[in-house]
């Protein structure tokens, strides 16, 4: 009954697969042709691979995780082939075909997530690995194997041989917390004090949330990646909230952020500058160096307008950076508030489907690690996008899916294998036994 | 923990709503002030992918035009005219913009002009790129450079027109600069190029002097008050006036006719003597030897007339062109000030003109008195050679009676004849102009002027001459000594050209 179901759920899923990767591919096929017409064979190889790629995903996914959820692929086709079409539009000869072997790799990863992790909760086992894991990550671009990019030290490696283990990082982080939640939670919200109408649990509970706010600040202050560090707490505190429905955490958090950002701003003249970028953009003082690749990003969506300019009709290749933190201006100026548009709503989706998912979780756990990811997932885009949009400062993250590079791809990749993974074992679990949750420190 | 997942996702909704509101401002609402940033290079890139249209002279000499390039901008603005029309091209610039006809008929020649010829469509469809249309001026280029040639290496300016049409047939004004230094995509180059151009100082080759100086026009203003004065009615060339060498101050002489009022200085002709022998002088006579007490006196008795018809004439107004163009300055003096009333009669004190005006005062009386509004483009063209757009001559309005213009002709011709004009005559043509030396620093030469058309009996060409500071003669020049002969040139040349 559940084969039938789960083929019927694998069959719809392909159906809507193809289309999705028909956008990718037609957009890339536009591009080869706006360039020179000889150049369509030169983007074939380019267009197999993605099209080999999710054929290959689509299978394993038949196999091995029958029961999941249908649309979260697709979706994912469709931002990951816009991503490609708009690095092989940026750089044809040298990102692009090689952005194409990152999408490759992030499948591979995202198979091997669906082979190897057959049942979720084993995860949990191993929180603590996950949690020395993360650290150790997020610590080691401060190690003599870092390097600095781009005046921030989220790199490991040498060259073209680099990865950002920050990327990994957060899964291990989301996985130890999700664990660490589930079994702590009742604990954490346990609140017999009352304070400015929230309840207020004892001092020594929020060792962890301290903790993780002291973790943030090291990444701040020593790899002066002020994106990854928004992001880890505001993970951790929404996840908090989710195990204890405390708002006393949410409130303390949002304290400890503007400590930690007002002591960004005082201590450090990077982030001064990245505030003044932010708040003088188009300051001609500003405009020819350090504002400069904002304000060409904010030219391009404007010069873009509703409908772009059309694929390979623009110059987006005068931002710098494109194909990494500003795809999305790239993206924005070929393809219009149409094309931005279209994009926000993939992403909308892909988070509400991570959500539901966490939503129809039946452990505890099984949902603190969906709603951790979809809350990442959904954070880290927002973060990149307001930053190009001139709406938060501007920090250098990564486009899930679109940006270019491999680090970000492969452990997206692992993030929504982890989903699908999470959505099959609901929907082929026998439906449990009723047993009621215990409640303590009130009202949940 | 479902709640609170709920919640979790109605704030994540919210940021993204965050998102896409701004995204709305960012790309429609606000797009259109963003994108015209000048930072914006992108403009910049897709002017310059197009294959930008010629600038072409009335007898076919390319002096504009785009020759592609294997860099990042598709295509360079050369002009192998050089610096001979580098004030009426303009340039078109990365770092400096546009000036000059690239500018005024920027939209033609990047093919942005609102008509779509076969040709847009099957460059659109051959995806052969697209072109601009080219622009053809009045200009004859054999008239051009003889313009240069006749005013050598002094400072000053040529301007030749059709009188009937308007047609602007030579432009020049020295010195000039090279409009492909600044067309270079080379940024350093053109900088390099632009400093050597000294651009802040009044004395920059960017300075198009005939038409963005402007010059005291001295003894050339009598045409206008001689047409103020025959307008009126009150006076002919037959008109006699007092002829001394001097016109005395009023508190000197107990205020008998003619005395200068309000002042204790007398008005002193620029000959020192008197301009007939002393007896009395005829205003047909005064024009021919350029009589300044005459017209101090004129401009004593009819200031208000003048003034108008100095306004009739474009003074004080934008003058409609294809290029900007100086306004000519003739202010009004009160009746308080009355020795400047005579002064700006002689074209003195506050009155400064363009040699473009100078040489529209002559096309007016040339054209029967009604004044032609200048032109320095004639058609577009597309580049399959049909003619888009073409534009027809017209005319500023009138500005005196044909018999006035008549009668000024004829003490015109009389300049040239017998009078301060000699320099400019003609075997065989009628011409008809007048001369001006113009006082204007003290202790420097004074600018020659000459004002004329030709033939005086069926206009085909009026010219204005001006070099500053006498040229070449310095403090011994007069407008009759130093800029008729350049003139006649231009009007010998102009006869040659067109076979008249």
């Amino acid at each position: 009954m559940s084969s039938i179901a789960g083929s019927a759920r694998r069959n719809h899923e392909l159906s809507l697969l193809i289309l999705s990767l028909l956008i990718g591919l037609g957009a890339i096929a536009l591009v080869a042709l706006a360039r020179r017409s000889s150049d369509v064979s030169r983007a074939m190889p380019m267009m197999i691979t993605l099209f080999a790629s999710y054929v290959a995903a689509h299978l394993v996914t038949r196999r091995f995780a029958s029961q999941g959820d249908p649309l979260i692929l697709p979706l994912v086709a469709i931002l990951n082939g816009l991503g490609l079409a708009v690095v092989y539009r940026l750089a044809p000869n040298s990102l692009g075909p090689t952005q194409s072997i990152w999408v490759a790799v992030g499948i591979a990863a995202f198979m091997a997530t669906l082979i190897g992790v057959r049942d979720s909760s084993v995860l949990a086992r191993f929180k603590y690995t996950f949690a020395f894991a993360g650290v150790f990550l997020l610590l080691l671009p401060l190690s003599p194997l870092g390097e600095n990019i781009n005046g921030a030290r989220l790199w490991v490696g040498r060259g073209s041989w680099s990865f950002q283990p920050g990327e990994l990082a957060k899964l291990c982080f989301v996985i130890f917390f999700a664990a660490y939640l589930a079994e702590r939670k009742e604990l954490l919200a346990y609140a017999p004090k009352r304070m400015l109408g929230m309840h207020v649990p004892d001092l020594r509970h929020f060792g962890p949330l301290l903790l993780m706010w002291a973790l943030s600040l090291l990444v701040m202050f020593y790899e002066t990646d002020l994106g990854s560090s928004l992001l880890f707490f505001a993970m951790f505190v929404a996840m908090l909230y989710i195990a204890t429905a405390r708002a006393v955490y949410l409130a303390l958090g949002a304290v400890l952020f503007a400590i930690g950002a007002v002591t960004g701003y005082l201590a450090f003249a990077h982030v001064q500058v990245r505030v003044a970028i932010w708040l003088h953009t188009f300051d001609p003082k500003l405009i020819g160096n350090e504002s400069y690749q904002l304000a060409q990003g904010l030219f391009s969506l404007a010069t873009g307008g509703l409908f772009g300019t059309g694929l390979g009709q623009g110059r987006p290749d005068i931002i710098p950076a494109a194909a990494t933190d500003f795809i999305y201006n790239a993206l924005g100026e070929e393809l219009g508030l149409m094309g931005t548009a279209a994009v926000l709503v993939c992403f909308m989706l892909l988070v509400g489907k991570g959500l539901y998912v966490a939503l129809r979780q039946r452990t505890d756990f099984g949902q603190l690690l969906a709603a951790g990811l979809a809350t990442i997932l959904g954070l880290q885009t927002f973060i990149i996008m307001a930053g190009v949009t001139r709406l938060l400062p501007l920090t250098g993250i990564t486009l899930p899916f679109m940006s270019y590079g491999g680090s970000s791809m492969v452990a997206n990749f692992i993030l929504v294998g982890l989903l699908v993974r999470l959505s099959h074992e609901r929907a082929s679990a026998p439906p449990p036994a009723h047993t009621e949750e215990i409640l303590i420190g009130g009202r949940r | 923990m479902q709640k609170q997942i709920r919640r979790v996702g109605l704030v994540l909704l919210l940021l993204f709503v965050l998102v896409f509101a701004n995204l709305n401002y960012l790309q429609v609402f606000n797009a259109k002030a963003i994108a015209d940033n000048p930072h914006n290079v992108r403009r910049l890139y897709q002017e310059y992918s197009v294959k930008r249209g010629n600038i072409v002279t009335a007898d076919g000499k390319v002096v504009a035009t785009s020759k592609p390039t294997k860099g990042n901008l598709k295509y360079e603005r050369v002009y192998p005219g050089g610096s001979l029309y580098g004030h009426l091209t303009g340039y078109f610039s990365l770092v400096y913009g546009m000036t000059g006809i690239e500018s005024a008929y920027d939209s033609e020649l990047s093919g942005h002009a609102g008509v779509l010829s076969m040709q847009d469509i099957e460059d659109e469809l051959l995806g052969s790129g697209q072109r601009g249309d080219d622009v053809v001026m009045t200009v004859n280029s054999k008239l051009q450079e003889v313009a240069r040639q006749a005013l050598g290496n002094q400072r000053g300016a040529v301007v030749a027109l059709d009188p009937r049409t308007g047609d602007i047939k030579a432009m020049w004004s020295n010195p000039s600069y090279d409009p492909s230094g600044l067309a270079v995509h080379n940024t350093k180059a053109e900088r390099r190029y632009w400093r050597s151009l000294d651009p802040t100082s009044p004395d920059s080759p960017l300075i198009d002097l005939a038409r963005q100086a402007r010059y005291p026009p001295g003894s050339t203003f009598k045409i206008v008050d001689t047409t103020a004065a025959l307008q009126s009615g009150a006076y002919s060339p037959s008109s006699t006036f007092p002829d001394p060498p001097a016109i005395p101050p009023c508190s000197s002489n107990g205020g008998a006719f003619p005395c200068m009022p309000q002042t204790n200085q007398s008005f002193t002709n620029f000959s020192h003597t008197s301009c007939a022998g002393g007896g009395r002088i005829t205003l047909a006579q005064a024009v021919t030897v350029s009589c300044d007490t005459t017209f101090a006196l004129i401009g004593l008795r009819i200031f208000p007339s003048i003034f108008r018809t100095a306004e009739a004439y474009g003074f004080n107004h934008d003058i409609p062109f294809d290029l900007s163009v100086e306004r000519s300055r003739f202010p009004f003096v009160g009746t308080d000030n009355k020795p400047f009333r005579a002064y700006s009669a002689v074209g003195q004190g506050n009155v400064a003109a363009t040699p473009l005006q100078m040489a529209l005062v002559a096309a007016t009386v040339a054209n029967g008195g009604v004044e032609p509004r200048p032109r320095l483009v004639k058609e577009i063209v597309d580049p399959s050679g049909d003619i888009v757009q073409r534009f027809s001559p017209q005319s500023l309005g009138r500005v005196m009676s044909p018999g006035t213009a008549h009668t000024i002709t004829r003490l015109m011709e009389s300049v040239v004849q017998k009078g301060t004009g000699t320099a400019a005559q003609i075997p065989g043509v009628p011409v008809a102009g007048k001369t001006g030396t113009a006082q204007n620093v003290a202790g420097a030469a004074p600018h020659a002027w000459f004002i004329c058309f030709a033939p005086a009996d069926n206009p085909k060409i009026a010219v204005a001459v001006l070099v500053e500071h006498g040229g070449t003669l310095g403090n011994e020049a007069t407008g009759g000594a130093v800029s008729a002969p350049i003139a006649k040139r231009i009007i010998e040349a102009d006869r040659q050209i067109e076979g008249w």
